[in-house]
């Protein structure tokens, strides 16, 4: 049971980091990124391509130390994140989303065809983790993921509100309200929303070189497009706008959706599993649709700004 | 090679750009990107088995693999999906309009409402492919080295014909006008006189049906599985972006042009990467021109 716990406490933290990334981009600066998994994707494959143990079939695999796949997966993602947002971030928000989406869709198709570097459907395995070889069981290796996933989270939650609360963050607010007016007190609106959503797309490749760290391999079906439905579930759960919302609706809806895993191996006999697994995920959109019905602010919602003059 | 990519080319256009009409009139009318219209084509394609299940797809009638109970399951198919697209308007999307929410708001809930519809139909009929028939055909040669199946020629004429009855209907009549002018504007049309949620209603049932259509011609060619309107997704928002919001014609011509650069593709690009082809296709319409080939709204 603590070993679950411990488990279930880092997969919380890195999708954690997923959701704060989207906060930036959604809540914060209001770009509709519908592609999360892709750049999840992308990082967790830059990390595993540069630090997977060499083999002679792939071209990657270069057997690098972790801290090096971890920041080159930030800098690609980062990368990507630029070269997308260049094109796109223009579009309005339903057409982004549309991109966007599509976006994830074609990196997906990469990771499953081009299997030289990928590996195609059966993926890359013995990926750099961070330390491995001090830990001797799985036990032991997961608490010490558990702590250094804890310093990251700080790390990330501490720099986000740091430079949201700067102002930097108040100009991404300011267009999010109202983008004409930011535009017309000479804040270029395109390059900020640009700014927001590298810098999004970098934490989304940080969670995804975590994760593949923490599980050691790497497949095609663990970025299926379900992922940005999820991390957006939790977005909005939680309450877009505000960090603390994004967590708690990371750990709220991965623990409905874990909880419901469980119940579900536990009551649908496993000839059945594609259907238990279809319950999983109806309960993920019916989620989705009640927030959005009966509390469409998430659960801590943003916290409204009052200027501090207003009773002067 | 290329005689029969452009064929291949036409079928899929056909039924991208039945799927694209919903999608092109919820852009324009209720303004807002519906990601559960694909699973419209699903729910149809499913209906159309049930009905079938029961009635069976008759005995094969000409050269077709299927005989007038599958038509007339495609019909009842179509009746559903429409009420059932309906359904999820009053149950979902209607109570967040009247709240006012942004249309991004109906986005989210669209991603919800296509996580349930998609699921359901795994839910109840599993992962595995089902088949409305398995009679064999033979494909006809109609030029040299282009050949179709009796039952595609079948599919793409029945999908011009539901295009060109919407396009009189749409002309014509007085609630097709009133559709027109919602496309156009929301607000004018209110102030015409014009019964909102009346067309809103009309605008789903249409498009449900059109998508029922779409999604038991997927079936036939060849097998029904839960991700068959998925699939289309990107497709059918390239083929509506690309042909302009809230047009009929341009959803039609974009869905051919869609459905022909996919297979066009195949020629030059690995079958693997064939499902970037949209998003590509998307990507470049988006760049040159947002507003689409039919469409001006600034």
């Amino acid at each position: 049971m603590l070993s679950y716990l411990v488990f279930f406490a880092c997969i919380v933290l890195i999708l954690g980091v997923l959701t704060l990334a989207l906060n930036l981009q959604w809540g914060f600066t209001g770009v509709f990124n519908a592609g999360v998994v892709g750049f999840y994707a992308i990082g967790a494959y830059t990390h595993a391509i540069l630090t997977a143990a060499p083999q002679p079939q792939y071209v990657g695999n270069f057997g690098l130390p972790w801290l090096v796949g971890v920041l080159a997966a930030m800098a690609a993602t980062a990368l990507a994140g630029w070269l997308i947002g260049l094109v796109t971030i223009r579009l309005r928000g339903d057409y982004l989303a549309i991109a966007t989406f599509g976006v994830a869709v074609s990196i997906q198709l990469v990771t499953l065809n081009w299997e030289r570097l990928t590996g195609g459907p059966q993926g890359l395995t013995r990926i750099g983790k961070p330390l491995a070889r001090l830990f001797d069981t799985p036990f032991a290796f997961n608490l010490w993921f558990l702590g250094l996933m804890i310093v990251v989270m700080a790390l990330v939650y501490w720099a986000l509100e740091r430079i949201l609360r700067s102002p930097w963050g108040r100009v991404l607010r300011a267009i999010r309200e109202d983008e004409t007016a930011a535009i017309a007190l000479g804040k270029s609106a395109r390059r900020f929303r640009l700014e927001a959503f590298v810098l999004g797309s970098a934490l989304m490749g940080l969670a995804g070189a975590l994760y593949v760290s923490f599980i050691g391999f790497v497949s095609p079906f663990d970025f299926l497009p379900i992922v940005t439905f999820q991390v957006w579930a939790m977005l909005i759960v939680g309450g877009s706008g505000n960090n603390r919302g994004a967590l708690l609706g990371a750990l709220v809806v991965w623990a409905i959706w874990a909880g419901s895993g469980v119940l579900v191996s536990k009551l649908v006999p496993p000839s059945r599993a594609a259907q238990g697994a279809a319950i999983q995920v109806i309960l993920i959109g019916l989620l989705l649709m009640l927030a959005l019905l009966f509390r469409p602010r998430g659960l801590i919602g943003e916290a409204a700004v009052v200027s501090r003059h207003v009773n002067d | 090679m290329i005689g029969q990519a452009i064929a291949d080319g036409i079928l899929t256009g056909a039924i991208i750009a039945l799927g694209a009409i919903g999608v092109t009139f919820t852009l324009a009318i209720m303004r807002f990107a519906n990601f559960a219209h694909s699973e419209l084509l699903t729910w149809g394609a499913y209906m159309a088995l049930v009905v079938v299940a029961f009635a069976g797809p008759g005995t094969p009638t000409g050269p077709f693999s299927f005989g007038w109970q599958l038509l007339a399951a495609a019909l009842v198919a179509a009746a559903l999906t429409g009420l059932a697209a309906w359904a999820v308007d009053a149950l979902v999307f209607r109570r967040l309009r009247r709240r006012g929410a942004l249309p991004l708001t109906m986005v989210f809930a669209a991603f919800g409402a296509a996580l349930v519809m998609r699921h359901l139909v795994v839910l109840i009929w599993g992962h595995e492919s089902h088949y409305y028939t398995r009679e064999l055909q033979i494909a006809v040669e109609l030029l040299p080295g282009v050949r179709m199946l009796p039952d595609q020629l079948f599919i793409v004429g029945l999908a011009l014909a539901a295009m060109l009855t919407l396009h009189v209907f749409l002309a014509r009549s007085r609630t097709g006008m009133a559709m027109r002018a919602m496309a156009e504007s929301p607000a004018l049309a209110q102030v015409c006189g014009i019964e909102v949620e009346a067309v809103v209603r009309l605008t789903w049932i249409i498009s449900g049906a059109l998508a029922a259509f779409a999604g038991v011609f997927l079936g036939l060619t060849p097998q029904l599985h839960p991700e068959i309107g998925f699939n289309l997704l990107l497709s059918l928002f390239a083929a509506a972006i690309l042909g302009g919001a809230g047009s009929l014609a341009g959803a039609v011509v974009g869905g051919f042009l869609v459905g022909l650069a996919e297979n066009l593709s195949l020629l030059v690009v690995s079958p693997g990467y064939k499902g970037a082809m949209p998003f590509l296709l998307l990507l470049a319409i988006l760049i040159v021109r947002p507003h689409g080939i039919f469409g001006d709204r600034s």
